[in-house]
């Protein structure tokens, strides 16, 4: 589904890291670790798209568009409802904007909820809506940047059977969290940065 | 197409719920325009010869008021990423942009425009040029402001660069489009300017875009 050859990344001087060589397979979720500034965000940023490698490359199937990148920020304007927004996500992406109170019920949002400013909900509430673009249109491969992180124990168990569903149904996830990951996902697999920024 | 909508549709619901940011460019212009008018003397004759200058110079700097938000509310919350994995090509995303900030900003300011010529003492043919001038020249400013947003969405304080990048660029569109209002005064064709205008307009459509998803591609890389 993807795989990493090599792959060196830097921030400006700085070298995060270099010679990073590793694979996903279908139904596979990497849990990326390491102490803050060892380059986990870049390297799901790079994946993405959004960053330029060093040296190597990063290939993938189906193609580039086929994945989810759910970031630290929760790409939400701050004036307008979570429905609006998901709305809006769904048309830009091509995906039925109809769904949006349906995937925001599945992420536990309810309709009043759904129909206040983002910018007067909570942390949680917010993670919750930005997570729900991820079941506005199916893709196969999941990049999650600390998507637990404001999550309650309710949001966590959320998150996570939606996790599961997408491993069973085939999907790929890399995802960094410095919470534990909640328990019984399949196919888990850590890849640690150190602090030099070495796999 | 519906990804071009969902844009657009966007960019009018956020302007609903932030009034002021787009009730300020009409504001700013006809307090400008007005207080230039009640400065001078009464009937003063000389105010219909500046005004081609204080209408355009007062659009100008109204249309900048709001072009250092354009990009840079979507860079902070993340929006500007997603826009650039979307699968719509990021020069239509920015083409949409700069569209909506035309349609929200410059066409009111065209359109209050022609009340404050003639309040200034410009004649009916002078205001059909004033008017013509700015249906062509404050898409420009809101394409080289558009495009000078994206190329500082990421620094600090750029609120206070952006004038001063944008207004030299923007010389020949002010110095085209009053010129058009100077010529309909003096009785003479005003078909010239306006095609430069036309042309300069036709310049900014076609690369801008462009330019600007180069520069946002940049900013969140």
């Amino acid at each position: 589904m993807l795989q990493i050859d090599r792959l060196s990344l830097g921030r400006g001087d700085r070298v995060l890291f270099a010679g990073l060589s590793v694979a996903l397979q279908p139904g596979e979720l990497l849990h990326v670790r390491g102490a803050n500034g060892c380059g986990k965000t870049s390297l799901l940023e790079a994946i993405a798209g959004l960053r330029r490698c060093a040296q190597g490359g990063i290939r993938s199937t189906p193609d580039e568009l086929a994945r989810h990148w759910i970031g630290h920020r929760n790409a939400l304007s701050p004036s307008l409802t979570p429905r609006e927004n998901l709305q809006f996500w769904a048309g830009l992406n091509g995906a039925d904007a109809g769904a949006a109170d349906e995937v925001l019920a599945a992420v536990g949002l309810g309709t009043g909820v759904c129909r206040r400013a983002v910018r007067s909900l909570s942390a949680g509430q917010k993670r919750r809506s930005a997570l729900a673009r991820l079941l506005l249109q199916p893709r196969p491969l999941w990049l999650l940047d600390e998507p637990l992180d404001g999550l309650d124990a309710d949001g966590i168990a959320l998150i996570a059977g939606l996790l599961r569903d997408h491993l069973h149904g085939g999907g790929g996830v890399i995802m960094t969290s410095h919470q534990p990951l909640p328990a019984g996902l399949p196919a888990v697999r850590e890849l640690a940065l150190d602090r030099a920024g070495q796999p | 197409m519906s990804a071009v909508a969902a844009l657009l549709r966007r960019e009018v619901w956020l302007a609903a719920r932030s009034r002021s940011d787009w009730l300020m460019p009409p504001f700013f212009l006809v307090v400008v325009v007005t207080l230039f008018g009640l400065g001078a003397e009464p009937n003063d004759p000389r105010l219909a010869r500046f005004a081609p200058a204080i209408l355009w110079v007062a659009n100008l700097l109204a249309a900048l008021l709001t072009l250092e938000r354009l990009f840079r509310a979507d860079h902070e919350d993340g929006t500007l990423e997603q826009m650039v994995l979307s699968p719509l090509p990021l020069y239509l995303v920015a083409a949409c942009k700069l569209l909506s900030h035309w349609l929200l900003t410059g066409l009111p300011l065209v359109l209050l425009s022609a009340p404050l010529g003639a309040m200034l003492g410009l004649d009916t043919a002078a205001v059909v040029a004033l008017v013509a001038g700015l249906a062509l020249g404050t898409p420009c400013i809101s394409a080289v402001g558009g495009f000078v947003a994206a190329l500082t969405v990421g620094l600090p304080r750029a609120g206070l660069l952006l004038p001063v990048l944008v207004l030299p660029l923007i010389v020949p569109v002010v110095i085209f489009g009053a010129g058009a209002v100077r010529s309909a005064q003096q009785g003479l064709p005003v078909d010239a300017p306006l095609y430069f205008l036309a042309a300069i307009l036709a310049v900014c459509v076609t690369l801008v875009p462009w330019v600007c998803s180069a520069a946002l591609r940049n900013a969140v890389d």
